[in-house]
């Protein structure tokens, strides 16, 4: 077997020509590559780690609409019980065997142990079967309306198509297998974890005939072979490499390196992701204050978003407010409910708190001391809850030291937590089921754990519904009850635009971090 | 000699055991969860707690702590919780950008401080003694990130000369190999030749007014012979013993040089690791680490011997 995959790493090297011929592109992602299963982490960089080389069989477009991927057709039985989907033609993995409706179902399988949205997905599937090799069938308990948003979902956990042997692998265990059907071929070789990343052009990859967008449509390649720079981790060392073209992509600088970026000569700034991400503050609703919703309310009236965009963000073009719990300009992007933050003001703040019946308990906020994109917003929000009347105790820590305090259930005086702040990627909140912070199941929901059995009876009826409307008035109905439960503050939308130099063309617009198409000239 | 260097390698064996038993106890009572920062931001207390488990942190600390001494004593460090990989696998892969740096940079120090703290004794008091002098509490006082960025906006940038990152292994040429390296270790060099040349200077100076310097003068050796055969001859133990203590605090220095210049060396992989609370590693690199200090005091108090007849073991 892995002669076979050094084999086709081989050809795709001889198929680029000479290696001193090659065209490399050389990125700087914007983090480090650890873990190499995107089905078992839902780490950015094991997700686009996963684009690399897995296909998948739905993708989402610029437009944030569903297209089919490795599918090719599909149908639905009229009572919408029995999906039945078929393979495209030419779909075939790294060690060249055919991708089949066995290897189908086994990754979906595997996925929708892990992923959120798969495991609700799983909550209607009865069984999956494959008919034949390029057929597979999904068997329902009663129709669901998120079939194909699951399927197409491009963020973490993405179902990306493995083989069955690899998709075999329990799902709590991390894949020991690299192989997919996509379009670069993982060169397992030369990965030195925190140095670099290689991936090679998969020259039997055929793409699809519609144009590139988003996760969706023809996925060409145009350069022989991808180097992920694992070691270039240093802001500034970053920018002087990008402007002595010493790399050719920049994945999200830091804010203060714009200025910088666009005197330099040779670089382009490039919005691939025009969703960007939402800046969100989450409760811990299990301990005091914050187990008192007029209290948590009183929050939310407090923390306007403005300052947090302007103290975080900084650079007007680069972020905008947004009432809604989804990500704005998505289709359940909405404002309703919202007054309570976007029509609120610091005098409102403090009299909902005085009328809350809170009584001076601390406000222990987790502030990541490490972390760029959001290490600001902590100080706006024990600034902006001071001001309110809160008493705050700001603690300062590294992120991963944020990420292990966030999931303890104790009291803030015993290591536990009253709020942290984070940001999204846009597809992670633009529905209430990808939504972590919607979840109000207790002490089973994201960090935070909200109970709130009205948001979870509309969840669930939001999984069911099959007719669009339906599914928006249901999106707003949920997101009115988290603004009156206060599961968490949304804190406005930001982009962090690519710095590229000039002779790079081609990144595909869309959420996550994708490279084919790119050209290098 | 040879019952002193078993004496002091025996004597190891205690050292590294407190360190050890040390590392793994800080470790363990730092905050910070291995397997949440593994699971990543949208996952479950239940999926959290599974890769608990799955690690073995969810097993009482003793417990832990004895099969890690155990695979130790059988030479295993481990796996690394995030790579996946041998945690020996990983610190080969990591070992020669580090000792390539750190050669480099002593090799820069000593060729640059010597001669300069022996002309600076030589003319004590004169303008190349002062300017040596001003130019040691600079390189003590300007951290070394500082003066990274500052070479490479003057070396790479402006004249082009250098790269502004990277690394080469040896196994692809020297010329690009040295290429690479010779930024950082130069910017790592700085510290070290300030504080090599001060202590060459006052070593020298002091040999200097001894009687033996005025028999050579007056017996009509040239001024060379006399600085290097009997001033700095003599001066040789205290240089090497900072020479020895330069070795093992570039152990932190390379941490810094590093990550300014992405250099996949230790020291990088000691602050990820750190960072990511990846306990098998950091618990392995800080080992070696510890045995190196060990090892390369060892070896400076037996260059004693040769620098000293007089001293025997």
């Amino acid at each position: 077997m892995h002669r076979k995959i050094a084999a086709a790493v081989l050809l795709a090297a001889l198929a680029g020509g000479a290696l001193a011929q090659e065209k490399v592109l050389r990125v700087v992602p914007h983090s480090n590559l650890s873990i190499l299963d995107p089905i078992w982490t839902t780490q950015f960089m094991a997700r686009n780690h996963g684009y690399m080389i897995y296909d998948t069989l739905f993708g989402t477009d610029e437009k944030n609409r569903v297209q089919p991927q490795m599918v090719d057709t599909w149908t639905v039985s009229p009572d919408q019980r029995l999906w039945t989907f078929k393979l495209r033609d030419g779909l075939e993995f790294h060690d060249g065997k055919p991708v089949t409706g066995e290897d189908v179902a086994a990754s979906i399988a595997r996925w929708g142990k892990r992923d959120a949205m798969g495991q609700k997905l799983m909550t209607f599937v009865e069984r999956m079967d494959s008919p034949d090799a390029k057929t597979f069938r999904i068997f329902l308990r009663e129709a669901c309306g998120i079939m194909l948003e699951a399927l197409g979902k491009p963020s973490s956990n993405v179902p990306f198509i493995m083989t069955k042997r690899v998709a075999d692998t329990p799902a709590d265990k991390q894949i020991e297998e690299h192989i997919g059907s996509g379009p670069y071929i993982f060169v397992r070789d030369q990965f030195k974890p925190g140095d670099k990343a290689v991936y090679v052009k998969n020259a039997k990859y055929k793409p699809r005939k519609e144009a590139p967008s988003g996760t969706a449509g023809g996925k060409h390649v145009y350069v022989d072979r991808v180097e992920w720079n694992l070691a270039l981790r240093d802001g500034q060392a970053q920018v002087n490499a990008l402007a002595k073209g010493e790399i050719d992509v920049l994945e999200r600088p830091a804010f203060e390196s714009y200025e910088q970026l666009r005197k330099a000569p040779g670089v382009v700034l490039v919005t691939k992701d025009p969703l960007g991400f939402q800046y969100m503050g989450r409760f811990n609703h299990l301990h005091p204050p914050f187990n008192n919703p007029k209290i948590r309310q009183a929050a939310i009236a407090a923390m306007q978003q403005e300052p947090f965009l302007r103290a975080q963000v900084g650079i007007k073009e680069f972020y905008k407010p947004c009432a809604s719990m989804y990500t704005c300009g998505t289709p359940y992007g909405s404002a309703k409910g919202s007054d309570i933050q976007s029509k609120s003001s610091m005098r409102k703040a403090q009299e909902l708190l005085k009328a809350s019946g809170y009584d001076g308990t601390p406000v222990v906020i987790l502030k990541p001391t490490d972390l760029a994109a959001i290490q600001k917003l902590p100080d706006v929000a024990a600034q902006l809850l001071r001001q309110a009347g809160f008493k705050v105790d700001l603690q300062a820590m590294d992120w991963n030291t944020v990420v292990s305090r966030r999931s303890k259930k104790e009291p803030p005086a015993q290591g536990g937590w009253n709020i942290f702040l984070t940001a999204w990627l846009a597809p992670d909140v633009w529905n209430p089921l990808t939504n972590a912070a919607l979840g109000a199941a207790g002490e089973k929901s994201w960090f935070g754990w909200p109970t709130d059995e009205q948001i979870e009876k509309l969840r669930d009826q939001f999984a069911r519904e099959t007719d669009a409307a339906k599914k928006k008035a249901l999106a707003e109905a949920i997101q009115v009850r988290a603004f009156e439960v206060g599961t968490h503050a949304p804190l406005g939308e930001y982009v962090n635009p690519y710095a590229v130099r000039k002779n790079i063309s081609g990144l595909v617009i869309g959420s996550g971090d994708t490279y084919w198409n790119v050209k290098k000239n | 000699m040879y019952t002193f260097i078993a004496r002091r390698l025996l004597a190891t064996i205690p050292v590294l055991l407190v360190v050890a038993v040390l590392v793994f106890l800080m470790l363990r009572l730092t905050p910070g969860d291995p397997a949440a920062i593994l699971a990543g931001d949208a996952a479950s207390g239940e999926q959290i707690a599974a890769i608990r488990a799955s690690l073995g942190l969810d097993r009482p600390l003793p417990v832990q702590f004895a099969i890690w001494a155990g695979n130790l004593l059988q030479g295993d460090f481990g796996s690394s919780y995030f790579y996946k990989t041998q945690v020996a696998q990983l610190i080969a892969q990591r070992i020669e950008p580090t000792l390539a740096l750190a050669t480099l940079t002593i090799l820069i120090a000593v060729i640059v401080s010597i001669p300069l703290g022996v002309i600076a004794a030589w003319r004590f008091g004169g303008w190349f003694d002062r300017a040596l002098m001003g130019f040691s509490v600079l390189g003590f006082s300007v951290p070394v990130f500082v003066l990274a960025y500052l070479l490479i906006w003057i070396v790479s940038l402006q004249l082009g000369w250098f790269p502004v990152q990277g690394y080469r292994r040896l196994a692809d040429g020297f010329w690009p190999f040295l290429h690479h390296l010779i930024l950082p270790a130069i910017t790592l060099s700085v510290i070290y030749i300030a504080l090599i040349a001060r202590v060459t200077r006052a070593a020298v100076l002091e040999a200097l007014g001894e009687d033996y310097i005025r028999t050579a003068r007056a017996k009509g050796l040239p001024e060379a012979r006399v600085l290097v055969r009997h001033a700095l001859a003599n001066a040789a133990v205290p240089i090497a013993t900072v020479i020895g203590i330069g070795i093992a605090l570039l152990i932190g220095g390379v941490v810094v040089t590093e990550s300014v210049y992405a250099i996949p060396g230790l020291g990088r992989l000691t602050v990820d690791a750190v960072l990511a609370r990846d306990f098998p590693t950091v618990q392995a690199v800080i080992l070696l680490f510890s045995f190196a200090y060990v090892l390369v005091n060892l070896l400076v108090d037996l260059s004693y011997v040769v620098f000293d007849p007089r001293i025997r073991y």
